[in-house]
């Protein structure tokens, strides 16, 4: 009976799922308010006009959201210094809390946390990824999605005694950290100006546009997700 | 709408009134949590769902384990 009763409620999730999704939109295919299209339509020169959505090309900066563009591109040195200090805090982290061993709860972890961390863990994973890779075009960027990421690590943490991480972590956060310098020297070194947008900016709302905008928020939610699993490893150790 | 934004920022203000002056930590910890929580349903209303979406996973999620990790490798609830 029991049985009978969640094969019901599944089957009935399922259903809902489905017909949620063929509510949605098609990808890419939205109205976009008037406040959205004065967003999209920026230019420092005070020259826009008339940008679609969807349709126009090589903007000065293709990014679809607007937050995005100032953050990574008209403003990245200051990103460049926020990243800095996280970078320093996770540092002071790790030197007030230099542990060897991972540190045991002394208790299982309970039935629902093992069994939902098996389903949950890779579509939280998979989540903040999708934030990272879509911060030009849709709220969010590398500072959530890393954190997202930080957050999936902990409930591996919470849920496994014999779970703790390698040194992987720091390789991670020091080469994403070099990148984001050494994309900045490339554009030093083509165009003139330390972090400038180098790359063709292509038709905006595409997946491949805003020139080097998606590149160094992947490098960010690489960098803040190693960074804060960094940390939550810190606070598991002990010795 | 109105309405329901002047009871959230009431509802704001009281627990962060509530996080300082709880006697135990994880209290405080409890209420710090709720109070980042609501200010994301602000947030959103107010149109800035990029400060929404970090003040969520920052805030409400990943602050309040550290804060907890940390209290628990201090040795617990000490007034």
């Amino acid at each position: 009976m029991r049985r009978f009763i969640s094969i019901v409620i599944v089957f009935g999730l399922i259903m809902f799922f489905i017909n949620t999704l063929s509510l949605l939109p098609k990808y890419g295919s939205v109205n976009i308010s008037k406040v959205s299209e004065a967003y999209i339509d920026k230019n420092v020169n005070g020259n826009g006009g008339n940008v679609k959505y969807n349709e126009s090309e090589s903007l000065e900066n293709g990014a679809a959201n607007v937050v995005t563009s100032i953050v990574v591109d008209y403003r990245s040195f200051d990103t460049l210094g926020e990243v800095t200090v996280l970078f320093t805090a996770a540092l002071g982290v790790s030197l007030v809390l230099n542990g060897i061993r991972r540190k045991k709860y002394g208790r299982r972890p309970n039935f629902i946390l093992r069994v939902s961390v098996g389903i949950l863990l890779p579509l939280i994973i998979l989540f903040g990824t999708y934030i990272f890779i879509h911060g030009h075009l849709t709220p969010g960027g590398g500072f959530p999605g890393g954190t997202i990421i930080a957050a999936g690590i902990l409930l591996l943490y919470l849920s496994n005694e014999e779970f703790d991480l390698s040194k992987t972590p720091k390789f991670v956060e020091g080469i994403s950290g070099s990148l984001y310098i050494v994309t900045g020297l490339v554009g030093l070194a083509i165009a003139g100006v330390f972090l400038i947008n180098f790359l063709p900016t292509g038709i905006v709302g595409d997946l491949f546009s805003a020139g080097i905008v998606p590149i160094v928020y992947i490098l960010i939610g690489f960098k803040v997700g190693a960074e804060l699993s960094g940390i939550v490893a810190d606070l598991h150790r002990e010795g | 709408m109105t309405g329901v934004t002047i009871f959230v920022g009431i509802l704001i203000i009281i627990s962060a009134i509530f996080a300082v002056e709880a006697k135990k930590m994880l209290d405080s910890f409890i209420a710090l949590s709720l109070m980042s929580l609501l200010t994301v349903f602000l947030f959103v209303i107010m149109k800035a769902p990029d400060v929404a979406i970090t003040e969520a996973a920052v805030g409400a999620g990943l602050a309040t384990a550290v804060l907890v990790l940390a209290l628990n490798k201090m040795g617990g609830d000490s007034q």
